[in-house]
């Protein structure tokens, strides 16, 4: 195959890549953008293999590691449940990272890659390759410890070093100096101590930044890492010189920066200080604990299983809003029968999703999804929040904070002006929860103490089943 | 500890003060109940069913009293059952200790420990589910209307039939509490029209959200007396509200007086010579009968008909819808069992730290402590904290950048692209032209991904981003130049590893999405 065969035939992958997730724009063309995503990929595989810059004798290579690759990546995909999705995104996100990193050091030690380049262009060249290893690392490290969080291997309560602002500025300065000393290395031994020093400063960024994040801001974490893996792959590509992993790169890097800015809108966060990975720089989180007399008035009121059957039975309409805890209890099948039931009674049962519930974006769409909740009744927040004083019970299932009243009601709340779904406003809300424990952002949610709110303690799985068997009884 | 239920003693009081429906849950909090073989029978509620809920039957009064360590009631004890009560036992029930010196002397000699459901400091909100007061209260406005439909002639909503049209009642309403608003709903919903007054301003609104109409005295006076009552007015304003009362009596069909003031007969509101100004066959129910009545020609428990005017004077409507008072009343002393017994195991603990059960009690260990001292209430908070007004202030929200903030980034941008064009190689320029473009590209495909689908769309993106395979398979083997130094070995192994790495994500992720993917229907 030749060079400009080559080339074009990234141009049709490119283009594939595109109509790709353009197709995802609504369920029924997603299937086929997966389609067109998995086309776009072997076409670009082969025309490299087949290639101009690729010899026979590499070919066994190629397909041993492929299907030792694949087969492990196949494995993953189907044995992974819907809940750990967001680890599994972690870890392959990790990997797209290490992959970066390997690419970087190989291209670096290779003397083809710079063979023809003077001056200028190979300074770039340098910087590219420098850039490309830092970012790549800074990926690796972060979203393993990301997967490590969700996971629950690495407990979810934020790290908070003292001065880890000026430990991240310090380090960023050794860096920079060490480019300085990379770009004028005189050989390449050379160059390779400072790139592994910037690699293990890199790594270091990486880890302390995830672990300065708490559980519930996983959603901005992984939408922050995806974009990074993008922008590592566009990095490749200008190191390498080829304009597939460019495009590629930015179409991912924009994809996940744009999930990150719309997870920090529903978060009321600057996108700034996510991007940079400097969570609390504004507006003092976690620590600060409401004032002594600022617990809301009012008493929490519980409720069986039974009564909770009682009024979902004598309601006319129903919003659920699940939160983490649904996922954690493994709760959507049986919420699934629930709304399955209802349903067939004629009530018209709707599900509202905040764009942060959960751990990554959209985790709830896809888990309720998982238990064959038709997806014309999963609204997003902004569809359904009008509709809550027509609705007789609103169910919370594991969530709070996306839930609490305090963010409109009380400006000095620490969450104030973070758009919520207005479960108070129905005629009766009923929020399942294992303890009066406050959510991640350590805020009480006064929601509880409202006159029309009632508490169903307990796992969430459990007393849904009990819920479910009340029903049907 | 074992809960005794007597069988109300006094004439024509069919209530009783558990359910079978709460025994069972009494039960549950470690408790042992006897009920008094009978107690429930004129509210339709069986020895049986009681038995059934788990309750030993005891026949006759004087053993109830003598094995129950707390004794539920409903009305005022009388002093022959003050007599039969244990020494050092607990009673829990309506007291009214203000009217009832001597009943409160002859329990305090008893050495007992009384709660009366009637002191309970109703101003708690966490008092409201124990708020007998108001649950009786609403049960006997739902009656009052049931009553005055009883005694009056006509349909309540209006129609028209073929023969003929029907015009509404119209229903007035005066005092707006508990009872006031429960009738406000029930003769609403009857389909009357509804008009209500209340010396309370605030309470305009409640009358308008359950179908009425707020009808105001012509009078400049705030009413509110504390703790949810109204207070007594000045003369002025009690001059108004006679001409407001006078003018109502001749427009309305029915009248339902519900106006009390705490400690003091009740306000007579409806004159004789209102009454005569009445059509014929109107109906007045008198719901402040027993205290005196606040019409001039109420008789306490008799139906009278002065000039026309049925006028309903019962004392004991909470009687006449026996099993509901009786359900409710059953609640809300369930509700003080568990805040009573936090452990769950059947033991009662008096705490007088509480605000609710230091108000409720009366009597603790034969001394009398009642009045409680007036409740520290949080000063009232300044006027329900105000929405946030605009997320804009805090959040970056949807709003546009400010003028200055883009054109700092504008600035900065068009400084960065001036560097670059000014050294960077035509090469790079290439490159760098794709770059932003595919941004761009990127920035508006994504913006259309619904959100439902933000999963999928983190792994496909994954998926795609294994392009960094293509990386590591120019370096597998490249058609080598003649005489370079390469450590191939090195490359090799790096560029395999990197390909093994990519391969999990570029099958993986495309899997797993596909899997998601089949997950979504309608």
């Amino acid at each position: 195959m030749s060079a400009s065969l080559a080339n074009v035939s990234y141009i049709g992958a490119i283009i594939l890549f595109i109509l790709s997730l353009g197709g995802l724009s609504s369920p029924e063309s997603s299937r086929r953008g997966n389609l067109y995503g998995m086309i776009g990929m072997t076409i670009a595989v082969l025309a490299t293999v087949f290639g101009p810059r690729v010899t026979m004798a590499g070919i066994p290579w190629i397909i041993g590691a492929m299907v030792v690759g694949g087969s492990v990546g196949l494995y993953a995909a189907r044995r992974v449940q819907m809940t750990q999705m967001p680890e599994l995104v972690a870890l392959m996100h990790s990997l797209v990272g290490l992959a970066a990193m390997l690419v970087g050091f190989a291209n670096y030690i290779d003397p083809m890659a710079a063979l023809n380049l003077s001056g200028a262009e190979k300074s770039i060249h340098e910087i590219e390759v420098y850039i490309g290893i830092l970012i790549g690392a800074v990926t690796f490290a972060g979203s393993l410890i990301a997967f490590g969080k969700l996971s629950g291997k690495i407990g979810g309560k934020p790290l908070l070093l003292p001065g880890r602002h000026f430990m991240n500025l310090a380090g960023l300065l050794v860096v920079i100096a060490f480019g300085w000393q990379f770009m004028h290395a005189e050989s390449v031994s050379a160059g390779l101590i400072a790139l592994a020093v910037m690699t293990v400063i890199a790594l270091l960024f990486g880890i302390h930044m995830v672990m300065a994040i708490g559980g519930a801001d996983m959603p901005v974490v992984v939408s922050m890492l995806n974009s990074y893996s993008g922008w590592a792959a566009a990095a490749t590509g200008f190191m390498l010189n080829n304009d597939l992993l460019i495009v590629v790169g930015a179409l991912v890097g924009s994809s996940g920066a744009i999930l990150s800015y719309i997870m920090c809108r529903a978060m009321n966060r600057n996108f700034i200080s996510v991007i940079a990975g400097g969570f609390g720089t504004g507006g003092g989180k976690p620590a600060k604990k409401a004032d002594g007399d600022a617990v809301p008035a009012g008493d929490v009121v519980s409720i069986s299983a039974v009564e909770t059957a009682e009024l979902l039975r004598d309601a006319k309409s129903v919003i659920i809003v699940p939160g983490y805890g649904m996922a954690v209890a493994q709760a959507q099948h049986t919420v699934n029968e629930i709304t399955q039931f209802l349903r067939e009674k004629g009530v018209n049962v709707r599900f509202g999703i905040h764009p942060v519930a959960g751990r990554m974006p959209g985790h709830m769409n896809v888990l309720l999804a998982e238990a064959r909740v038709p997806y014309d009744i999963v609204m997003e927040m902004d569809e359904l929040n009008a509709d809550f004083p027509d609705t007789d019970v609103a169910m919370v299932i594991g969530a709070n904070d996306i839930v609490n009243p305090a963010a409109q009601e009380d400006p000095t709340s620490p969450i104030a002006g973070m758009p919520v779904l207005e479960v108070w406003k129905a005629r009766t809300s009923i929020v399942m929860k294992r303890s009066m424990a406050s959510g991640y952002a350590g805020v009480d949610n006064p929601l509880f103490y409202k006159e029309n709110n009632r508490m169903l303690f307990g796992d969430a799985k459990k007393m849904l089943e009990e819920v479910f068997v009340a029903l049907k009884s | 500890m074992r809960i005794g239920i007597p069988a109300e003693t006094r004439a024509d009081e069919k209530r009783v003060a558990t359910v079978p429906e709460i025994v069972e849950k009494l039960i549950k909090l470690g408790f042992s109940v006897a009920v008094e073989s009978g107690a429930g029978d004129a509210a339709n509620f069986s020895d049986e069913a009681y038995r059934t809920a788990g309750a030993d039957i005891v026949k006759g009064a004087s053993h109830l009293w003598a094995e129950s360590d707390i004794v539920f009631k409903v009305t005022v004890p009388t002093s022959a059952e003050v007599d039969l009560m244990r020494e050092g036992g607990i009673l829990i029930g309506f007291i009214w200790p203000a009217q009832n010196p001597e009943l409160m002397q002859q329990l305090a000699a008893k050495r007992v420990t009384v709660l009366a459901i009637d002191a309970l400091p109703r101003q708690l909100s966490r008092a409201q589910k124990m708020d007998a007061l108001t649950s009786q209260a609403g049960v006997a406005g739902y009656r009052a209307v049931i009553e005055a439909a009883n005694a009056f002639g006509r349909f309540f909503n209006g129609q028209i039939t073929a023969a003929g049209k029907v015009p509404p009642a119209k229903v007035f309403i005066a005092g707006a509490g508990v009872a006031g608003l429960a009738a406000i709903g029930t003769a609403a919903a009857l389909g009357a029209i509804v008009r209500a007054n209340d010396t309370r301003a605030e309470v305009a609104d409640q009358v308008k959200s359950l179908g009425g109409e707020f009808v105001k005295v012509e009078y400049e006076e705030e009413g509110g007396g504390g703790g949810g009552y109204a207070k007594v007015m000045s003369d002025g304003f009690q001059q108004a509200q006679r001409e407001m009362y006078a003018r109502q009596a001749r427009e309305v069909d029915i009248i339902i007086t519900t106006a009390l003031i705490p400690g003091k007969p009740a306000p007579r509101l409806i004159t004789a010579e209102m009454v005569r100004s009445m059509k014929p066959g109107s109906v007045i129910v008198d719901m402040a009968a027993e205290r005196g009545g606040n019409c001039e020609l109420t008789e306490p428990g008799q139906v009278v008909v002065k000039h026309g005017v049925t006028i309903v004077g019962y004392t004991d409507l909470n009687s006449r819808l026996a099993r509901q008072s009786s359900t409710l009343y059953a609640t809300n002393l369930f509700r003080l069992a568990e805040e009573l017994c936090k452990t769950k195991d059947g033991n009662i603990n008096v705490n007088m730290e509480d605000d609710a059960i230091r108000g409720l009690t009366v009597i603790k260990d034969g001394e009398i402590t009642w009045p409680a001292p007036a409740l520290k209430l949080p000063a009232a908070k300044p006027a329900a904290a105000k929405p946030v007004a605009a997320p804009a202030a805090h959040g970056k929200g949807g709003a546009p950048a400010s003028a200055g903030k883009t054109a700092v980034l504008f600035g900065a941008v068009a400084l960065l692209f001036l560097l670059i064009g000014a050294f960077a190689p035509a090469a790079f320029l290439g490159h760098f032209t794709v770059f932003v473009l595919a941004c761009f590209v990127g920035y508006m495909v994504v913006w259309n991904v619904t959100p439902a689908l933000h999963t999928p769309l983190m792994s496909v993106t994954n998926a795609i981003s294994s392009i960094i395979a293509i990386g590591a398979l120019v370096q597998i083997a490249p058609p080598l130049a003649e005489g370079l130094d390469r450590p191939d070995g090195w490359i090799r192994w790096l560029a395999v590893a990197g390909i093994a790495l990519t391969a999990v994500n570029m099958f993986g992720g495309f899997a797993v999405t596909r899997r998601m993917l089949s997950m979504f229907r309608k």
